[in-house]
Formats: structure tokens, sequence, C-alpha cells
């Protein structure tokens, strides 16, 4: 029963913090209360039991993506463009809160075929789970499941997430370098005719 | 920032620990909650607080631009490694049992060896992105 109320309170939470994301224009009051928003799903995987998912969304989804979208923040202005009224504004809305009550309603009547939630017959608790968990502690010596999962039954995908988390740090640094030398070679008026021809060029 | 001596002795009093703790993290993967991804994290928040106290030069040159790099593909080298010895020992490619012939000891040191890799990864990523979106702004404002 508590714990049924705790959920019901979280979500209420996380509903209440992303209304208030909408409904502000301050660009550090949005990455501050997504903090706040990861946070709250952090305690809401806690009660469901799935402790390395919350320590992994407080860990990043609260604490370095708010700190790196802050280091992002020095580029952009304190606060949202207003909306261009001059369009027709009317419609807009229309069209978007139909289009997620469709979406809305189409995923419940999906979630009513889904198996209730702990049932030990749902498919995904039938297929390979039981043999991670017979074999995790007793064959492989390793208590946590997850990480017997995450490292050694599927450390293919393992390897695989690492190399995203590589090639997109990767990415970074090269679109962020790249911007530099385009900035300092603006400074060269000579260079810019070369790039201009050479956006001529393409 | 840089001249508030309650942050500065704030950071120098956390930053051990906060090392210390993404260490635990680390290596306690195997029988509590954690991992590599997590205790990179934590270790890169260490460094990036220290960068955001004492100024971005300091957190320069306590670990380089182009030594930030190499160790960001040694985080995937030692991932792969792993799965190369493993093909050499005569198993499957990441079979860490192949390691050492025993399946306890061997699925714990690839295990270890392997969430190594995606910490170190994890780390030196989260670092040159601080390092890459910070550092543009200080170099051309």
């Amino acid at each position: 029963m508590t714990s049924v109320m705790i959920d019901m309170f979280l979500l209420g939470l996380l509903v209440f913090i992303a209304v208030m994301i909408l409904r502000t224009c301050k660009l550090f009051a949005v990455i501050v209360m997504s903090g706040g928003y990861s946070l709250t799903s952090a305690a809401i995987f806690v009660n469901l039991d799935a402790v390395d998912v919350a320590f992994t969304e407080a860990a990043v989804g609260a604490g370095i993506s708010t700190v790196l979208f802050l280091a992002a923040m020095s580029f952009l202005p304190a606060e949202e463009k207003p909306e261009n009224k001059s369009e027709s504004t009317l419609s807009r809305p229309l069209i978007a809160s139909v289009v997620c009550i469709a979406a809305g309603a189409l995923l419940v009547f999906a979630a009513l075929d889904l198996p209730a939630f702990g049932d030990p017959n749902a498919p995904a608790h039938i297929h390979v789970a039981p043999r991670y968990l017979e074999e995790s502690g007793t064959l492989l010596h390793i208590p946590n499941v997850v990480t017997t999962v995450l490292a050694s039954y599927r450390g293919f995908d393992t390897l695989g997430e690492t190399i995203v988390v590589f090639t997109a740090g990767l990415g970074v640094l090269m679109l962020l370098s790249g911007a530099t030398r385009t900035r300092r070679q603006e400074k060269a008026p000579a260079a810019v005719t070369r790039k201009a021809k050479k956006g001529a060029a393409k | 920032m840089r001249d508030n001596p309650v942050f500065r002795l704030a950071a120098k009093i956390l930053f051990a620990p906060i090392i210390l703790f993404g260490l635990y993290v680390q290596f306690h993967g195997d029988f509590g909650p954690g991992g590599g991804f997590q205790a990179g994290v934590i270790i890169a928040a260490a460094f990036i607080l220290h960068g955001l106290v004492f100024g971005l030069e300091q957190g320069r040159r306590l670990i380089s631009a182009r030594v930030n790099l190499l160790v960001m593909a040694i985080g995937v080298m030692i991932y792969g490694g792993v799965g190369v010895v493993s093909l050499f020992q005569g198993g499957l490619f990441l079979d860490y049992t192949a390691l050492t012939g025993s399946v306890s000891s061997g699925q714990h040191i690839g295990i270890i060896l392997v969430e190594l890799g995606v910490g170190v990864t994890v780390t030196s990523v989260m670092l040159a992105l601080f390092h890459a979106f910070a550092g543009f702004v200080e170099d051309h404002s």
C-alpha cells in the first residue's frame, strides 16, 4: 500500500515537473528541473527494485548531463525565444493535442495486453532469465546478476555501447574543434573568400 | 568562483573522496549496484568539479586534451583486448572462461577488466565533452 502511494506521489511529481518545464522560458530553470526529473525517475526505479538503473539515472541523468547542459548553455541566450504569433496559432495546438491524445490512447491500448507487473509467467521471465539467475551466483560466483548479464552474457552489447560512447565523444570533439577553425578563418579576410568560393562550388 | 575560499576548500576536500567512491563503484559492481558506466561518470564529476573551481587551465594541466583522447581509445582497446586475448586462449571472442580455464576466476577477471575499459572510456569522454563545451566559450569570449 505504501509502495503504491509512493509510486503515485512520484509519478505526480514527474508530471508536475514536466508541466513546469513546458511552461517556463528560462533555460537555466529548464536544465535544473530536468535534473530533478531524472532524480525523481531514479527514485521510481529504486521503488521498482531496479537499483542499477536508478544508480545510472541518478549519476548520468541528474548529475553529469545537468552539468554538460549548463556548460552548453553558455553558448545560448538565457531565455527561449517567444513564439512567433503571426502564424496560424490556433490550429497548431489543436493538431498537437489530437496527435498526443491519439498516440497516448494507442499506448494505453497496447499496455492492456502486457503481462501484469511482476508476473512470474511473463515471457521475459521464462526465456533466458531463469538461467542467468541460477548460474550467476552458483557457477560464476558473482552475486549481482545485472553485472553478469551486462558484462558477460551480453558482453557484445556492452562492447557496442562503449564504442558508441567513444564515437559520440569523438563526434562532439570534431564538431566543436571544427567550429573553432572556421571562426579563426573568419578573422582573416582571404580565408573568408576562399571559404565562400568553396561554398559556391558546392 | 575561483577566489571564493569556501569553494576552493570544498573542492580540495571532496576531490579525493569522490574518486575513491568512483573506484568503489567500479570494482564493487560484481557485488552491488554499480559498474563501469556509473563509476566513469562519478570520477569524471570529480575532475569537472576541479575544473569548475580552479579554472579550465588547471584542469587541462591535470589531464591534457591529447592524453584524454588517447585514454578514450585505451578504454575501448582494453575491452576489445580482453576479447582478443580470449580468442588466443582458444575460446570465443569475449569468452572470459577461456582467460584462465576456470569458470569462476575467468569470469571474475574478465568482468573486472571489461568494466575497467568501460569506466576509463566513460570518464575521459565525459571530461572531454565538458572541456569541449566549457573551453569553447572560454577561448572565444
